[in-house]
């Protein structure tokens, strides 16, 4: 594979940092757009662009901070929060954009998956479900605050992505360990009923013996065996929905 | 982003950071996932001074019972230093 942060075109043409793995060989391959967690665009997605560019896909990791400046990943992160996070609006169309961007490279097979872990779960179903046409795939790994009550709504986050649910056209899978606290077993079972509600098609998992970020080998959150379930699930899920 | 537990007070000081001292401008407190500190969330402090970039930071994560007491602490200097007659 070859790998390398480079730039693609945003919703206003103006240029957007990502980080992006290509597979060799002349393809056609499916696309993947990793939405990065809040400790911001650090090694780990880096190293998870990579991962799914072994696997066959042509992968992109938006920087999803980069108006807010340079530094290191946990200083700028700091700001991020400090400022209120970044704005809906402006997610979605950065990641709008990087799905663009991949269906236009030669050997695009056409399909586009979206998935995200943390804050960026949540930012990848609400992409997907603000921008149908533009993925073909969701997956949701424990993203918090989904479901929001009206007073956790700020002008930057300010619909709760499971009001969208309606509006999902794309299939889901979202993985999230019970001893989560964010978002909570009673939150994903309000999101799944509103799921089942609109008649979606979508599949979630839930581990025992887990809580929030359990694919995080570098931190005590890890959990080896719900992880190694856990990426064999996002494998087969965007081969059935994304392959040739 | 994931508690959105976030607050912001402006400060008047000097902290010491990667670089050497900087003017402080801002404190941010926070409650959310911890970068290093071996638990899944944090109390989050931050000292910064936007203007000179997101690297202008002294960082601390502490467990809550560590920010109580830091509370009590700190209160208790102020207190010891207005009734010395220290009020700057």
């Amino acid at each position: 594979m070859t790998a390398r942060a480079e730039t693609y075109p945003g919703p206003n043409g103006e240029n957007l940092r990502a980080y992006v793995a290509r597979p060799e060989g002349n393809g056609p391959f499916p696309g993947v757009v990793l939405v990065h967690h809040m400790p911001g665009w650090d090694e780990f997605y880096q190293e998870m662009t990579r991962r799914f560019a072994n696997h066959g896909y042509i992968a992109i990791s938006p920087d999803l901070y980069q108006r807010v400046g340079s530094g290191t990943p946990d200083d700028v992160t700091a700001q991020v929060r400090a400022e209120g996070g970044v704005a809906d609006d402006q997610v979605v169309g950065d990641l709008t954009a990087a799905s663009k961007w991949l269906r236009s490279q030669p050997n695009s097979n056409g399909k586009v998956g979206i998935v995200g872990t943390c804050s960026g779960g949540r930012q990848a179903l609400l992409t997907a479900s603000r921008s149908p046409r533009d993925f073909d795939a969701v997956i949701d790994l424990w993203g918090g605050r989904v479901v929001a009550a009206k007073e956790a709504l700020t002008p930057k986050q300010p619909v709760a992505p499971i009001d969208y649910t309606k509006d999902l056209q794309v299939p889901l899978l979202g993985l999230f360990g019970n001893d989560d606290q964010a978002p909570s077993p009673t939150e994903v079972d309000t999101h799944e009923a509103e799921l089942k509600k609109h008649g979606k098609d979508y599949e979630f998992h839930r581990y025992d013996g887990a809580g929030h970020g359990f694919f995080y080998y570098d931190r005590p959150a890890y959990r080896q065996q719900q992880a190694m379930d856990g990426w064999s699930k996002v494998f087969a899920f965007f081969e059935k929905n994304l392959g040739n | 982003m994931c508690t959105m537990i976030a607050m912001q007070t402006a400060v008047t000081g000097s902290g010491k950071g990667a670089t050497g001292w900087f003017p402080l401008s801002q404190a941010n407190v926070g409650f959310d996932h911890a970068t290093h500190t071996q638990a899944e969330h944090a109390l989050l402090l931050d000292f910064v001074n936007p203007a000179l970039g997101a690297g202008a930071r002294v960082a601390v994560e502490m467990d809550i019972a560590s920010g109580k007491a830091l509370v009590a602490q700190l209160q208790a200097a102020i207190t010891e230093a207005e009734r010395s007659g220290f009020s700057e």
